[in-house]
């Protein structure tokens, strides 16, 4: 068959097809449609005076956006860190065979996914009207030392524990999905090497969860940068915050604003361009040839090579209509 | 169907030269009982093979040795120790699961689908239990590693990942990461039945070489040749008991059992 199939091919090789490829009015009509819309959104952009773009540039870089915004990267690494050690100790938990750690880890994920994360952030900030002060001591027993809770959780504090408990709980989900899609077999040909089951969840099998475990992560990087300003709220000055502190004094509320949001978004495009490097590593081994980066397929057309995967589905058709 | 379960047609052995010893072994998955009282004697240094169909329980039973099933009744030894429990007075009490792991050390287990680690290399697979559980430094265990993986014909692929290796490579690195932990029993189960035909000779012949230097080995196959050519002693279970149990080649030309019969009129 393969044989037969090849001698056809052979002999009838020379002309390559060259046929009226597919058109595509709706695309054109629609492509005109969007430049239109582009065109009057940046018109809009840069007519209207509200916009105030020479503010923009003024506040771009200010002192306390700056602070602000540094803030902001404290607070989304550090709460994800909590997050992500926090996930897999849950995730780890609720797997356990024993009883207690599952229904402890449980409850811990009910809670706080079963709760808003603003309201979590204002409790946390107002923690200190439930219990005054916090201590360590024998229970209903003497105390052994006590600290006053407003001392003990600043705002910073509150701000980070809210964030990131909430966060610990997402990330417990994600990271049980991850351990369950290991392959069985895979603990069980550890255990039968002798390996205890601390030895088989830390070498064996998280490290082969990690594959399903990075991309979601990478996910709720992304959405913890704009979470974090979920903080203003109890007045810790991120950037969202600081932003708000320059417009109530100068009124610019609009410019002040883009300021933020273009802040945002640089970020996140940052984070978006890692995530997808990251991916397109961890689907080494799986995929067996990974498609071309953005970059390599940009790079493809100002060589003004023809699309490889149309060139590849023709002569292949081709070939298999050599009985005709 | 108690007379099928009969005693193995051999003279019995001391209880020191005994590897493996069941008595009335039951195992059942919720109303479904799998093994319905197994008994036999594997002895130090054969090849003990089991064979089958499918969902006969071989595979079942080889599992409660290194204890991956507890068994819900009779009694397992092995080497002279019950597997799972400790016996004081005349209570079992359960064995923690770092006793179990203690236990497994001593016993390798080769499986159908190789199950190798694939984020690991080869020479990776083979060091990994010797240095995280008998604590080995690694460069002792790579150079055990290097001289098992050399025996089992593969000193040259120690660098490549198990994606990157046939299923006949697979498997005998699997052999090689059990072998690495300097197992006195070693279980297979089925470990040929996932490769491909021309694969299975090199699997064979690393089996065959342990068989020869004296390895206790309990082998569930369907390789008839080799059973036939390397057991020493040979067991066919059916529907959760042992149906006929001899010599290999006795069983294999000349079943006394038409159940037995029946099944190697198909496989043969």
């Amino acid at each position: 068959m393969n044989s037969l199939d090849k001698g056809t091919a052979q002999e009838g090789r020379p002309d390559t097809i060259k046929a009226v490829p597919v058109r595509h009015p709706g695309r054109w009509a629609g492509a005109v449609v969007i430049a239109l819309l582009a065109a009057m959104l940046l018109s809009a952009l840069f007519t209207n005076p509200a916009f105030k773009w020479d503010i923009v540039g003024q506040y771009l870089f200010h002192d306390s956006i700056m602070h602000g915004l540094l803030v902001t990267l404290e607070l989304t690494v550090l709460a994800m860190l909590m997050g992500v050690v926090g996930g897999i100790v849950l995730a780890v938990m609720r797997l356990s065979p024993n009883p207690l750690l599952a229904g402890v880890a449980w409850v811990y994920i009910w809670i706080f996914r079963g709760t808003p994360v603003l309201v979590q952030l204002v409790f946390w900030n107002f923690l200190g009207l439930i219990w005054a002060k916090l201590s360590i001591g024998v229970p209903w027993g003497p105390e052994f030392w006590s600290q006053q809770t407003n001392v003990l959780i600043p705002t910073f504090v509150a701000a980070l524990l809210g964030l990131g408990l909430n966060e610990a709980a997402y990330m417990a989900e994600i990271v049980r999905g991850g351990i369950q899609s290991v392959d069985e077999g895979q603990a069980e040909a550890a255990h039968a090497l002798g390996m205890s089951r601390a030895q088989t969840m830390r070498r064996i099998v998280l490290p082969q969860a990690m594959r399903v475990i990075i991309p979601p992560t990478g996910n709720e990087t992304i959405s913890m940068l704009k979470t974090t300003s979920l903080v203003s709220v109890i007045s810790l000055e991120e950037i969202f915050r600081a932003g708000q502190v320059i417009y109530s004094r100068n009124y610019q509320n609009i410019p002040l604003l883009i300021v933020v949001s273009l802040w945002y978004l640089f970020f996140t495009s940052v984070l978006t361009i890692g995530q997808y490097y990251v991916e397109r590593h961890y689907a080494r081994g799986s995929n067996r040839t990974l498609p071309p980066t953005p970059l390599q397929r940009l790079r493809g057309l100002f060589a003004g090579k023809p699309a490889p995967k149309t060139a590849a589905d023709v002569v292949p058709g081709i070939e298999g209509g050599g009985h005709v | 169907m108690t007379d099928l379960t009969k005693t193995p047609a051999r003279p019995a052995a001391a209880a020191a030269d005994l590897m493996v010893r069941a008595e009335n072994v039951h195992k059942s998955y919720g109303l479904v009982e799998v093994l319905k009282g197994i008994d036999l004697e594997v002895r130090k240094g054969e090849v003990f093979c089991l064979i089958g169909p499918s969902g006969s329980g071989k595979s079942t039973f080889l599992r409660c040795i290194n204890h991956l099933e507890k068994i819900n009744g009779g009694r397992l030894w092995v080497d002279g120790e019950l597997v799972g429990y400790r016996q004081k007075g005349d209570r079992l009490h359960e064995l923690k699961d770092r006793e179990v792991a203690v236990k497994r050390r001593d016993i390798g287990m080769v499986f159908q689908r190789f199950n190798l680690f694939p984020h690991m290399t080869a020479i990776e697979n083979v060091m990994e239990a010797p240095v995280q559980v008998k604590g080995e430094t690694r460069a002792e265990a790579r150079e055990r590693g290097m001289a098992l993986l050399e025996r089992v014909g593969l000193a040259d692929k120690a660098k490549n990942y198990p994606s990157q290796l046939s299923g006949g490579q697979q498997q005998r690195v699997a052999i090689a990461r059990a072998l690495a932990m300097k197992p006195k029993l070693m279980l297979f189960d089925e470990p040929t039945s996932a490769l491909d035909p021309e694969l299975v000779g090199d699997v064979l012949d690393v089996m065959r070489g342990l068989a020869e230097e004296g390895m206790t080995m309990v082998v569930v196959t369907h390789e008839m040749g080799f059973a036939r050519e390397v057991g020493d002693a040979l067991v066919f279970m059916d529907g959760g008991v042992v149906v006929e149990s001899g010599n290999p080649r006795q069983v294999l030309t000349d079943p006394q059992h038409e159940r037995t019969r029946a099944f190697l009129s198909k496989v043969l």
